[in-house]
């Protein structure tokens, strides 16, 4: 394994007292892999990545309990020095806003030339002729020309780009990548999501992406992980989890989004909203808002992820899928 | 009062609507270096009860037209007509009854919404503005009325806006886009700041209104699955101009601007089995600037069908003549030299 998070939890320092906002939460990740985390605002998925990434930032923030085993080894374990070396050379991030993500006061053949000066030791010429190579590979054009514009001066196509060169750059064996075509057109998200896919394959990276959008998870990822509430609820291989997702969160959002190749009248609205991570329900944090809910589910202690076996589908046996709801043989059956 | 209006008479007709914003350099003497062409000619009808879906990416003007639409802004030129009367010739007076009857809900409910007011100052302000629509003693009961329509409690009156969810307060926003009874809502992005599970709940709720009092909505967003499910015509926006106009069948089903047909092609499906990878098509390039766009067709800097005759003439937005006696729904206007072409 590449990356395993084991029974994360995160804990926040708020006016209201203390917030859990990732409760356990436990992740694997093969070399070359892609791993969507999917979930909606508050579910802790960035957070999640935060962790993982040791960006977090403390205080507010701490990591109270886990493991995050990098090829084996503990990164939380780690003195800061060893984690800013991992950091960048063989881990790197992508940030939904790439303007912020930048210095605003210096080129970016400058920034992406830095990467090389500092964790290669490269000469300045050196450097500079490597940055223009890396902005040619992901597609901006007249890149020698370009390397001299400050962030601002691109479009947010462009500096989602840059912004990939740079994570890029050191030939990472993980990227995660939080949200990175939110912030942009639908044209551009598809040449964005393509680059990243085909970088990717390029250079055999794992990928973890942070998205709350189903649509543009289906194609990319091989596995997708749903949290809700700090937890993550299930995990399955992408084909498996659209056709019969065994939560009825999954289930509610697959239903509740409007599809370009269905015309409905009524679209299958989850009800409620999703908690405040201050005050998540007891028992499953979904049970207010489940259709099927019953007495069980309202209770301590939190469902188990179950095993999700399937007769017909031999292959998801072994991909372990898994979900936390009590009732989830009649979720994924019916 | 209303005069009665026919039915099939649209009761918005947009007709060469332009908006430029003057781009102006120096600080003691400006002066006019260019202009930013957010809206550059734009036409098209809204039909009592129904709903128009204007889609297209950040900058192609989409929401310069909705602030046009509600008065917001001032036109540089063309004519917005309601009930076939030129709004720019309006009297004060007649104008005001006008903007009582279009009204807005915004994108963004984080920052449209005053956090100083509570939410019945919020819902019940626009009575300050036109008086005849409740009489004061009256308001209170009339913004409870208001929450309740809109699947808020009522008791929540005197609450401020922070203490509400996202979905929760662009329902307050309806609320108030609701008021004055208009009949045309002109909503800009009204769900894309929400989450998926929350976005379908507030979409049913505007459906449901939508019925309940016979409102006309132009509803305007990025997400063309969203677009789809709630509009019953669709108008495609690129750099200032509508390329492609027509029933949802006709847009989704059988878009014939390459434009459209891109954009339609990039949008995800939650579904990986019904991937339609090898057809897609991957647009190059970015969106050029609107102050300086292309000539002729605007589009041609990034489309794959593009000749010399696209640099030269700008394609009108006409139904094509090969489709002109078409019976399926290939009959449509479409902006494009070659959209018989397919």
């Amino acid at each position: 394994m590449l990356l395993e998070v084991q029974d994360l939890s995160v804990e926040f320092d708020t006016r209201d007292g203390v917030v859990r906002a990732v409760d356990g939460v436990g992740l694997a990740l093969a070399a070359g892999e892609t791993l969507a985390v999917l979930g909606e605002s508050g579910s802790g998925k960035s957070v999640t990545a935060q962790a993982v990434m040791g960006i977090l930032d403390s205080p507010p923030g701490r990591i109270t309990g886990g493991r995050v085993l990098f090829q084996g080894r503990d990164l939380l374990t780690l003195s800061a020095e060893e984690r800013r070396r991992i950091r960048g050379e063989r881990m790197a991030m992508i940030f939904q806003d790439a303007l912020s993500a930048l210095n605003p006061v210096l080129t970016v053949g400058f920034q992406l030339a830095e990467m090389f000066r500092v964790h290669r030791g490269m000469s300045r010429r050196e450097s500079a002729a490597r940055a223009v190579g890396l902005m040619d590979r992901v597609g901006i054009p007249a890149a020698a020309r370009r390397a001299g514009d400050y962030p601002h001066q691109f479009s947010g196509g462009m500096r989602q780009r840059v912004m990939i060169a740079m994570a890029l750059a050191l030939e990472p064996e993980l990227i995660i990548a939080d949200e990175p075509t939110t912030a942009l057109d639908v044209t551009v998200q598809a040449q964005v999501m393509d680059l990243l896919a085909e970088l990717r394959r390029e250079y055999r990276m794992g990928l973890i992406l942070i998205t709350h959008d189903l649509g543009v998870v289906a194609d990319v990822a091989d596995r997708i992980a749903v949290m809700y509430a700090g937890r993550i609820v299930e995990q399955a291989p992408v084909r498996e989890l659209y056709r019969r997702p065994a939560h009825q969160y999954t289930r509610g959002l697959l239903e509740s989004v409007p599809r370009l190749d269905r015309k409905g009248r009524e679209l299958a609205a989850i009800r409620g909203l999703p908690p405040s991570p201050s005050r998540v329900p007891s028992g499953c944090a979904f049970h207010p808002r489940c259709p099927v809910a019953r007495e069980m589910c309202r209770a301590d202690p939190v469902p188990p992820l179950y095993q999700v076996r399937m007769a017909a589908e031999p292959a998801a046996d072994a991909a372990g899928r898994t979900s936390a709801c009590h009732f989830w043989k009649e979720t994924v059956g019916g | 009062m209303v005069e009665p209006w026919g039915r099939n008479e649209p009761i918005l007709q947009v007709r060469n609507l332009v908006k430029h914003f003057p781009l102006t350099r120096g600080a003691l003497i400006r002066r006019q270096v260019g202009a930013v062409r957010a809206v550059d000619g734009v036409s098209f009808d809204l039909r009592a009860g129904e709903t128009l879906g204007i889609v297209g990416e950040s900058g192609c003007g989409k929401s310069t037209v909705a602030r046009l639409l509600v008065s917001l802004e001032r036109p540089t030129a063309g004519e917005i007509r309601y009930r076939g009367e030129d709004v720019a010739t309006l009297s004060a007076r007649a104008l005001r009854a006008v903007r009582r009857n279009i009204q807005m809900v915004f994108q963004d409910p984080y920052t449209s919404l005053n956090p100083r007011m509570t939410v019945g100052d919020i819902v019940g302000e626009p009575f300050e503005i036109h008086p005849e629509v409740a009489p004061k003693g009256d308001r209170r009961r009339r913004v409870r009325d208001l929450l309740d329509v809109v699947g808020l409690n009522p008791e929540y009156l005197n609450r401020y806006p922070h203490q509400f969810s996202g979905g929760q307060r662009q329902r307050i926003g309806i609320a108030r886009g609701l008021a004055l009874n208009p009949e045309i809502i002109v909503a800009d992005e009204p769900v894309s700041a929400l989450d998926v599970s929350v976005q379908a709940q507030v979409i049913n709720l505007m459906r449901r209104l939508q019925q309940e009092f016979g409102l006309s909505y132009v509803f305007i967003a990025h997400d063309l699955s969203v677009v789809r499910h709630i509009s019953d015509r669709v108008a495609v926006m690129y750099l200032g101009k509508i390329v492609e106009i027509g029933s949802d069948r006709e847009i989704y089903e059988h878009p014939t601007h390459p434009y459209t047909q891109a954009l339609l092609s990039a949008v995800p499906t939650p579904d990986p089995g019904a991937s339609r990878r090898d057809e897609r098509i991957i647009l190059v390039g970015d969106v050029p600037s609107p102050a300086d766009p292309p000539s002729g067709c605007r589009f041609r800097t990034r489309c794959w069908k593009a000749g010399e005759r696209c640099a030269e003439s700008a394609p009108p937005l006409a139904v094509p003549l090969a489709f002109a006696a078409a019976t399926d729904s290939a009959r449509h206007e479409s902006a494009c030299h070659y959209a018989a072409e397919g």
